[in-house]
């Protein structure tokens, strides 16, 4: 539950179901921007950690 | 983003004078949800009510700090500001002495981040209830 990939996804769980909520009004389309969003959210962030991947810090 | 038209509009805009509008944006600040379920939108401050407070104690949970308000510390001053953007919970959490943050948590960071994002996303849940009352919505 501790793990990076575990948080972030929980954290783009919240804040896409309150982004959506506020953005959308209809129920249905509330759940179908908010499921983009998630997606959107936990895709870029494990193709962004992939690119930082080889750079040395 | 498609605004509401017509009769609940209407309603809206009606029900809510001027100066209440403020007094609503206060008690959406306080209790995250409150405006909605004020102004009836029942359904996103159900919602509201749940996933902001949650994303809180979430914060809380992994050993998030409740920052205080150090203005030797712009950072540390910005992140007082967004945490109490979450309202009462914010209070009701310092009174119990949670919040404290244990920096050698593995999950110190994470737990700010929740903290301080929850703050912010209340207040742009404010916003909303200000258009609404207003009207715009």
């Amino acid at each position: 539950m501790t793990s990076h990939l575990g948080l972030m996804i929980v954290f783009a769980l919240f804040v896409s179901t309150v982004f959506a909520t506020l953005m959308r009004d209809d129920p249905k389309q509330q759940l179908m921007f908010g499921a983009r969003l998630f997606a959107g959210f936990v895709a870029s962030g494990i193709l962004i950690g992939w690119l930082l991947y080889p750079l040395p810090l | 983003m498609k605004p509401h038209s017509g009769p609940l509009r209407a309603a809206t805009a009606d029900r809510v004078q001027p100066s209440n509008a403020f007094l609503i944006c206060a008690a959406a600040w306080a209790v995250p949800g409150l405006g909605h379920l004020w102004l009836g939108r029942r359904q996103k401050g159900i919602v509201f009510l749940i996933a902001v407070p949650l994303m809180f104690l979430f914060g809380l949970w992994l050993e998030g700090r409740l920052f205080p308000f150090q203005i030797s510390e712009p950072l540390v001053a910005l992140a007082f500001i967004a945490d109490l953007g979450i309202g009462l919970p914010y209070f009701i959490a310092k009174s119990v002495g949670a919040g404290a943050g244990r920096v050698v948590a593995i999950t110190y960071e994470y737990g700010n981040a929740f903290v301080i994002v929850a703050g912010l996303l209340n207040m742009l849940v404010v916003l909303d209830v200000f258009d609404i009352a207003k009207g715009r919505k």
